[in-house]
């Protein structure tokens, strides 16, 4: 009898939060990080992005890989506060922290994307 | 001499983990790098929101946004960041083919084939997203 | 003169000391002789007391795990000329209590393996005479990989989960019990995911990796236990979508 499980749930999030990372964030840190501050290539025009990050689509892509990387740290940082500092006995704690602060930073980027532009 | 040795049981020796377990061991070592990759991440995702913000507000927030940016207390922050991202990249993709077992038509697909995928993946996505940025 | 390496060994008396030592026996370097070679040379020759297990000598029986240099090995599938010129360091295997000198205690694997029901599990029992149950050559290769295990138990030291987490099923366990899901013949996979879909089940392993890497029958737990917590997770996603659906 398969009882209601979450973690095998929040492990889901957590895959696809690397896949997502792992595949959009690289070039947008590239970019935003690297090339247009040192001065590789002149950084697009206000406008321009503006326009880009109001499109639709833009917003949903913007607000899944926001959502899915950040509860891929939760899950990753909460394991490794348990194996690499052995602070298991804090679960309670290191739960609230990360898997609250990815909701907090979700709810953050909801609203940056969805209302604020 | 010892009350916890008996002749049929003996006292067994336990050794405890240490805390800096992952220190004494190579391939240890670079689990626990992969593993704070996720910092990085979370960074990112941070560092993004800023720009979403500054490019709503406006031309002034957007430039305070570049120059903050190209500080270099920042730039190395992003530079450290890159680095483990694409660690975690990499990571990511070479460990996909272990986790996930596909079968077409009969076959099972070979391990290159979907490590490749991922990586054709992430090229594809990547140029599509500085095409659009660099309009 | 032939040569000469130096194997230092861990002894462990617990009736005489409390903590374990090393001790240094120097033994001929032969091109042939595996670690446990060497072993079986001071156990003859220079120090009739030191305890280790060891059997089969042919990397299939599973009992001859130590940890050489760092790196739990099977001793008779390791051989000194790796090591030249030595010394070489041969402890117990790690994660495991020890009992004396080599010899560790594995009755925690012992009484984790039965948890995961590794036999074929039926929804009925049928009679001998219904005939064998049939698999082609592609049913086979499903699991075949995840039968070669041996319980050799060095993936369990080379796990740094399994030293952490007291109540961890393990590599050997869950790849185990993936031997018996992937099985064609099998009908027992509902059963066993109430125990491996837990905290001390998959999801207590953070893919490090090491327990691929250490086994030495090439049966990779680190991508059996992967796969299974795909499956668990498409599981719980179904079950919580579609709750009305069978398992």
């Amino acid at each position: 009898m398969a009882k209601r499980r979450a973690e095998p749930l929040v492990w889901l999030l957590f895959t696809s939060g690397g896949l997502a990372a792992a595949l959009l964030l690289p070039v947008l840190l590239v970019l935003f990080g690297l090339v247009f501050p040192a001065g590789w290539v002149p950084a697009p025009a206000q406008a321009h992005l503006l326009s880009l990050a109001r499109n639709p689509l833009t917003r949903v892509v913007l607000l899944g890989l926001c959502v899915l990387a950040l509860f891929h740290w939760a899950h990753r940082f909460r394991y490794t506060l348990y194996d690499g500092l052995q602070l298991k006995h804090l679960s309670k704690l290191i739960i609230v922290g990360c898997y609250g602060g990815a909701l907090v930073g979700s709810a953050l980027a909801g609203y940056l994307l969805l209302a604020g532009l | 001499m010892n009350a916890r040795y008996t002749e049929f049981h003996p006292r067994w020796h336990r050794p405890r983990m240490p805390v800096f377990w992952w220190a004494g061991r190579r391939s240890y070592l670079i689990f626990v790098i992969r593993e704070l990759s996720s910092v990085f991440v979370a960074w990112s995702v941070v560092f993004l929101l800023l720009l979403v913000h500054a490019v709503s507000q406006g031309g002034t927030q957007y430039q305070q946004f570049l120059n903050l940016s190209s500080n270099p207390w920042m730039l190395a922050l992003n530079v450290i960041a890159l680095a483990f991202l694409v660690f975690h990249a990499i990571t990511w993709f070479n460990l996909a083919p272990q986790a996930m077992v596909v079968h077409l038509r009969g076959r099972r697909v070979p391990r290159s084939a979907i490590t490749g995928a991922h990586y054709a993946g992430w090229a594809l996505l990547s140029a599509l997203a500085a095409w659009l940025i660099l309009g | 003169m032939a040569d000469q390496i130096i194997l230092q060994v861990t002894r462990y008396r617990p009736e005489r000391e409390p903590e374990p030592t090393t001790q240094e026996y120097e033994i001929p370097l032969h091109e042939e002789w595996a670690v446990l070679d060497g072993l079986n040379h001071v156990k003859d020759h220079l120090d009739g007391t030191l305890s280790y297990r060891w059997s089969c000598r042919m990397g299939i029986c599973g009992s001859c795990g130590m940890t050489v240099n760092g790196d739990p090995r099977l001793t008779c599938a390791t051989f000194l000329t790796d090591y030249r010129p030595g010394p070489i360091r041969i402890e117990p295997l790690r994660n495991f209590p020890v009992i004396r000198d080599l010899v560790v205690e594995i009755g925690d694997f012992m009484r984790k393996l039965p948890k995961v029901k590794p036999w074929l599990i039926r929804a009925e029992d049928a009679a001998a005479t219904d005939g064998e149950l049939l698999q082609t050559p592609a049913d086979l290769d499903e699991y075949k990989q995840y039968s070669m295990c041996i319980n050799c138990m060095l993936c369990y030291s080379a796990c740094p989960i399994v030293g952490l987490e007291e109540g961890f099923l393990g590599p050997a366990a869950i790849a185990l019990a993936q031997r018996y899901n992937l099985d064609s013949r099998d009908q027992g996979a509902h059963e066993r995911m109430d125990v491996l879909s837990t905290a001390d089940g998959v999801w207590g392993c953070t893919f490090v990796g090491e327990c691929t890497t250490a086994c030495p029958k090439d049966v990779d737990p680190a991508g059996a236990i992967q796969r299974y917590k795909l499956t668990a997770a498409a599981e719980s996603l179904r079950s919580f979508l579609l709750p009305w659906r069978p398992a």
